[in-house]
This record gives structure tokens, sequence and C-alpha cells, in this order.
């Protein structure tokens, strides 16, 4: 029953505690109300981010975790509650929150018919990034596609879509990226490749938000893990203050009320 | 949070650069990915030779029907071949989550819907000038006409207009294929109508004077169905 | 919970859209005069004219609920817009039908490619449309942007549409307002015709406040299914 002790004792580091929100954070949420026609998807949500942190969003399907992270992407627009992601107001200063955002989703967000240099260059231009050509080399050997770059990217496998994908979110080097069930539709082998090129991403001092239903993966990865059911971040802990064993418990708890 | 957006990568421009250097970008895009993959042209292609072809069967187009069909015939094609362009011009936006790409990206959406208008522009253009000589030779006449070739011009850009706008609201239906055709058609009737009258007007060599009202119509109808089609475009979009 | 109950004035202008209907119906049948030229045929004219005013309204209604729903982004444009677009949609057809029985004897046709029937098509067509892209968006809110903005389109287009038929002759009769064409109308049927008119617009009114009503109830019960099922 030690599992559920941790559990007890981390259940007071509820997202409302002030004392989260003392520095500037990277991601402050307030309130967030998200309605689809007459459904209450979010309800009042509350979260912040601190500049650095990679936070693993964890909750059942169908909690809102997408709805949540495409609120965040500036692609949905929040009914009630304010959005500020690196001190500009979301839906008002949305352009200025893309620059700085990037996004990898369960969808490559790519086009087929382009080689994986073509599509970085096509972003690229979309981002107005300088020195472009030699971004795109940068990146390609960040995400291990170099020796693919005239290929075209329906010739890629799954895996390799998805590294070409954050070399995409990355490319205009973003402050905060944003992660939807980057694992989905990936074998063994691709994930743990992703897994590192993740970490290579965070380690840059990035702030990091991942949705995610796997929780070994996510333990590998995250610095904190949030429980996100029922329309509200039930439950948050902080990497350092629990044991990778025992977040299944920690999971199991928070969402067992709902 | 000045100094931490300046350490950013993206540098700041004027708004009306970035929205050219976005359109050109996306139709940089599109014509890249056609080049390679053909998909688009050559179906609108066959399928407007296709059209042609049955309207030869169904109207006996002899020599004296022709000269007063003509124009019916050549616009019906192009609206036919075009709402194929669009639906495809669109799906591949849709199904790889690209729309989602294009609108994370710092650019005004008027970029993304001028963008991929111009494109689509530039598709059924070039199918219609592949389609005027080969109908020409088929059918023996000469549509080599200055007058006619605005009025494609022109036309195509009213109907590209409006298709581009509805094509995108087509994909994010669950009914998308067979959508846009119902969408569209009843919706660009007017740029059809003076599209065909002007069309027939040159064609039968019809003074300039009696052709000028429905050209003019045509360039009003252009300038409405694209301000209308740029100010709603947005909620198209955004959600 | 509160109980919905039907509003006392809705039940009142039911009451007088009744009482106006029979009213209009016996003018067009005793107090208007027979026409010379089409007889008896000719009174369908007077319910010709009052629907496709009724589609008319019912088309502008749509439209200005869509700009509404998308300035405020508020249900009850959305309802409101709906509401329009079905009640316009019967009621144009009715106009078409018969618009049909009075060209039957008036031009000898059932059906002619003039301006305001082809017109009258057209909106039909695009209100079609409308359902069908209704029918095929599964998110409300992107359900209710796409109507918006599609009656928006129709509103600007439809009106295009009419003047671009115009350039070709009509041989539609311009009923009200000088011109060469116009109707020898005895007073007794201009009163019919304007008394029609204003029956039709009650009439309207009735039916949309029925069918918003209708819309915002079963909103209610969404409301209170998604409350259960939590």
């Amino acid at each position: 029953m030690s599992a559920l002790e941790v559990t007890l004792k981390h259940e007071v580091h509820v997202v409302n505690d002030p004392e989260a929100t003392k520095i500037n954070p990277m991601i402050d949420v307030r309130k967030l109300v998200k309605r689809f026609g007459l459904k209450t998807v979010l309800r009042g949500l509350d979260f912040q981010v601190q500049p650095g942190e990679f936070v693993a969003l964890l909750g059942p399907n169908g909690a809102g975790k997408t709805t949540f992270l495409r609120i965040l992407a500036s692609l949905s627009r929040p009914n009630l509650g304010q959005v500020t992601i690196a001190g500009h107001a979301l839906p008002g200063q949305a352009a200025a929150v893309r620059r700085r955002l990037g996004v990898v989703s369960h969808l490559p967000l790519l086009y087929n018919d382009l080689t994986a240099e073509e599509n970085l260059r096509f972003f690229g231009r979309m981002y107005a990034v300088p020195d472009l050509d030699r971004r795109i080399t940068e990146v390609l050997e960040l995400v291990g596609l170099a020796a693919r770059r005239r290929d075209l990217v329906r010739t890629f496998s799954r895996g390799m879509q998805q590294r070409l994908a954050i070399g995409r979110a990355v490319l205009h080097d973003p402050d905060v990226m944003l992660f939807d069930e980057p694992h989905t539709g990936l074998d063994q082998d691709a994930c743990q490749m992703l897994d590192g090129v993740l970490r290579e991403v965070a380690a840059r001092g990035r702030t990091v938000v991942m949705t995610s239903h796997d929780l070994a993966r996510s333990a590998d990865l995250a610095s904190r893990f949030d429980v996100l059911s029922r329309g509200v971040i039930i439950a948050s802990v902080q990497r350092k203050e629990i044991e990778p064993n025992d977040l299944l418990a920690f999971y199991r708890q928070a969402t067992a009320g709902a | 949070m000045k100094t931490a957006s300046s350490l950013s990568r993206v540098q700041a421009e004027t708004p009306r650069f970035t929205l050219l250097r976005a359109t050109a970008a996306i139709v940089w895009k599109d014509l890249a990915a056609e080049l390679r993959s053909r998909e688009l042209l050559s179906s609108m292609l066959v399928f407007a030779l296709l059209v042609i072809l049955i309207f030869n069967f169904a109207l006996e187009l002899d020599a004296r029907t022709r000269s007063t069909v003509t124009a019916g015939v050549l616009w019906v094609t192009f609206a036919f071949a075009g709402t194929l362009g669009l639906n495809r011009s669109m799906a591949v936006e849709k199904d790889r989550g690209c729309l989602d790409g294009l609108l994370l990206a710092p650019v005004d959406r008027s970029a993304i819907y001028f963008g991929k208008a111009i494109g689509n522009l530039m598709f059924m253009l070039l199918v219609e000038i592949i389609v005027l000589p080969l109908y020409s030779v088929l059918y023996n006449t000469n549509l080599f006409n200055p007058g006619l070739l605005l009025v494609i011009f022109l036309g195509s850009v009213g109907y590209i207009a409006v298709g581009t706008l509805l094509a995108t609201m087509a994909v994010q239906t669950r009914t998308r294929d067979v959508l846009l055709p119902i969408l569209l058609f009843p919706l660009v009737l007017p740029v059809l109508i003076s599209a065909v009258r002007a069309s027939t007007g040159f064609l039968g060599g019809a003074p300039l004077e009696e052709i000028l009202p429905a050209l003019n119509l045509l360039i009003v109808y252009d300038i409405i169905f694209i301000a209308a089609a740029f100010m709603v475009f947005d909620y198209i979009v955004e959600e | 919970m509160e109980i919905q109950v039907k509003p006392r004035a809705l039940t009142i202008l039911d009451g007088v859209s009744a009482v106006l209907f029979f009213a209009a119906l016996a003018m067009v049948f005793f107090y208007a005069p027979m026409e010379a030229v089409m007889g008896q045929v000719q009174r369908v004219f007077y319910f010709h004219i009052s629907t496709a005013w009724v589609g008319m309204l019912g088309f502008m209604s749509a439209g200005v609920a869509g700009i509404a729903y998308l300035r405020t982004n508020n249900r009850k444009w959305d309802i409101v817009g709906t509401a329009a677009v079905e009640i316009s949609l019967v009621f144009f057809f009715i106009a078409i039908v018969s618009g049909s029985i009075w060209a039957r004897p008036a031009w000898n046709t059932w059906w002619t490619w003039d301006v305001r029937l082809t017109t009258a098509t057209v909106v039909e067509l695009v209100y079609f449309a409308y359902m069908f892209l209704r029918q095929g968006i599964d998110d409300p809110d992107r359900r209710a942007r796409f109507g918006a903005v599609y009656t928006i389109l129709g509103f600007i287009s439809v009106p295009l549409t009419f003047i671009s038929i115009r350039i070709f002759q009509s041989i539609h009769p311009v009923v009200i307002g000088p011109g060469e064409e116009r109707m020898g109308m005895t007073p007794e049927m201009r009163n019919t015709m304007f008394f029609s008119l204003f029956t039709f617009s009650v009439l309207f009114v009735d039916l949309l406040w029925h069918r918003i009503r209708l819309g915002w109830l079963s909103d209610k019960i969404e409301q209170l299914r998604l409350k259960f099922a939590q």
C-alpha cells in the first residue's frame, strides 16, 4: 500500500496551488471552459507550466486532452477563461503565440508529394525562418533523416514521418512544444527513436506539453505528470517526487473517482 | 516578454510582406507537389475530355449547332472539371492534417485562402489552355479569340473564388465527396450565366457594345465574390 | 426544474393567424372579382404572391441571422437561421407550384424560365444544399458556423442570379409599381392582394416563433440528457 500513500501525499499538489504562479509561467491557463454545442468538454480548467518543464498530460479517452491541446495550439477558441502562452494572450495575440509554438499531432501534417526537404522548406517559409538551408540540414540531422532528405514523404515509414513531423515543429526553434499522442501507430523501434528525438528537443530548455495514454513511455520523458479528467486537471505530481513504479498507482488513484 | 521574442528565430516583418511571402509559399508548394504527382491536372483533363465527348453524342455537335452551344459546352466542362480539382486540392490539405499545419503558422488566414485560390486558378487555367485547342481541332472551330480568352480568365477567377471557399467547407464534412458541386453550383450561377453570355457573344462575333454588359457584370461578380469569400474565410477554418 | 409553458402571446398569435387566414381565403374566393381573361385560375395569384413574399422574408431573415451568428457566436441565431430556412423552403415551394398553375393558362406552359420562377428555384436549391451541408457536420458549432456562412453567401449570390437572368427578356408580369406590363387590377383585387400579403406575413411570424421555440426546447432536452448522462 506504499504506492497509495505516495499518491495521497501528492494529491496535495493540485494545480490551483498559488505557489505555482509565482514566477512568470510559460503557459498560463485560467478557468478555461470549452463547449461543443451544448456539451461542456473543459470545465474551468487551470494549468500552469514553468519554462523548461516537460508535462505529460494523462487521462482517459474523451477527457478533453486533445481539445485542450488544440486550444493551446491556437487552433480552437476557448468559450471562457484566459490562455496566455509566453506572455501573449489567446486568441487575441494568436500570431505572436504561433511564432513561438511547435506542434506535433498524431497526424503527420506533412505533404506526401513533397520530399522531406521540400516539406521543411515550405513550413520554413511560412514561419520566415532565416538562413533556411542551413537550418533544414540541422533539423534533418537532429531527427536522423539527413540521408533521406530528397525522398518523397509518401515513401517514409510511419516512424520516419513522425520524426519529420517533429523536425517540422522545431524548425522555427519554438519555445513551447505541444505533442498530441506522438506515439500513436508506432512500433517499438520507432517509439524508441522518437523518444530519443523528444529527449533531444526537451534537453534544449524548451517547455513541452505532451498528451499520452502510454504511462510507461511518458514516465521516462516527462518532468511532471498531470491528470486531466472530466474537463479539469485533477492531480499533478513532479517526476522527482514519485518513483516510476508508483506512477500507475498514482494515475489509478487520480482517475478512480471519475 | 520582449527580449524573449527577439530571441525567437522568427523575425518581425511588415504584415503585407508576410502575407505575400506566405501566399507565395503556398502556391509554390501546390505547384511543386502537382508537378511531381500530376494527379490533379491529369484527372481534371481526362474528365474534361470525357465531358466534351459525351456532349458530342448528346447534342450531335455538327457545324451548325456547334456555333450556338459551344460556349455552354465549354463552361459546363470547365465547371465540372473544376469541382474535381477543387475537391482534390482541399482534400490533400485535410487528409493528413495539413490544414492544421497551415493554421499553426503565424500568417494571416487570408494568405491561406489566396494561396490556395491562386494555385487552384492556375490548375484550372492550365486545363482550359489544353482543352481549348483540343476542342478547336476536334470540332474544327477556331476558339482563339482574345475576347473569349479574357472571358474564360474572368469566369475562372469568379468560379475559383467561391469554389476554394466552399471546397474548404466541403472537405470538413462527412459527405464531402458529393457535397461540393451541390454547394457550389447554385451560388456560382451568376458568374456562369454572365460568362456563358459573354462567351457566346465573342464566339458569334457580336459587336463589343452588345457583349460589354455581360463582361462588366462578370468583373463586378468577380470582385463581389472575392471580397465575400475573403471576409468569411476565417469562419470556415477557425474553430 | 422549470416547466416550459407555451407563451400566451404565441397562442393568441396562432388564433389571429388562423382567423386572418380564413378571412383571406374568403376574400380570394368571394370578394375578389373573377378575372376576365383567365377565369377562376387567376385566384391562385393571391396566395402565390403571398407565399413568394414569405419565402423572401425567410430568405432575408436567414441571411441576417447568419450575420448575427458570426458576430455574436450565440446559438440562438443558429436556431433562428434554421427556422427561417425551413419555413422559406416550404413557402418557396408552394410559390413555385402555384406559379406553375398560374403559368399554364396565362402563358400556356407549365414551366417557363422566367426570372422570378428561376430565381425561386435557385433559392430552393441553395436551401437544399444548406440542408445537406448541415447534415454532413457532427460538431454543432461548426455546423452553425458553416450554415451561417452559406446563408450569407446565398444572400449575396441569389440577387446576382436574379440580375443576370434579368438580362434575358422576362414575361413575368410586374405586379406593383409603374410599368407597361402592369396588370389591370380592380381595387377589390388590390385589396385582396394586400390582405393576403399581410396575412401571410403574420403567419410567417407565427410559424417562425413556433419553430424557434421548437429548436430552443430541443436544446433544453439535449442539455438535460447531457446532465443525466454524467
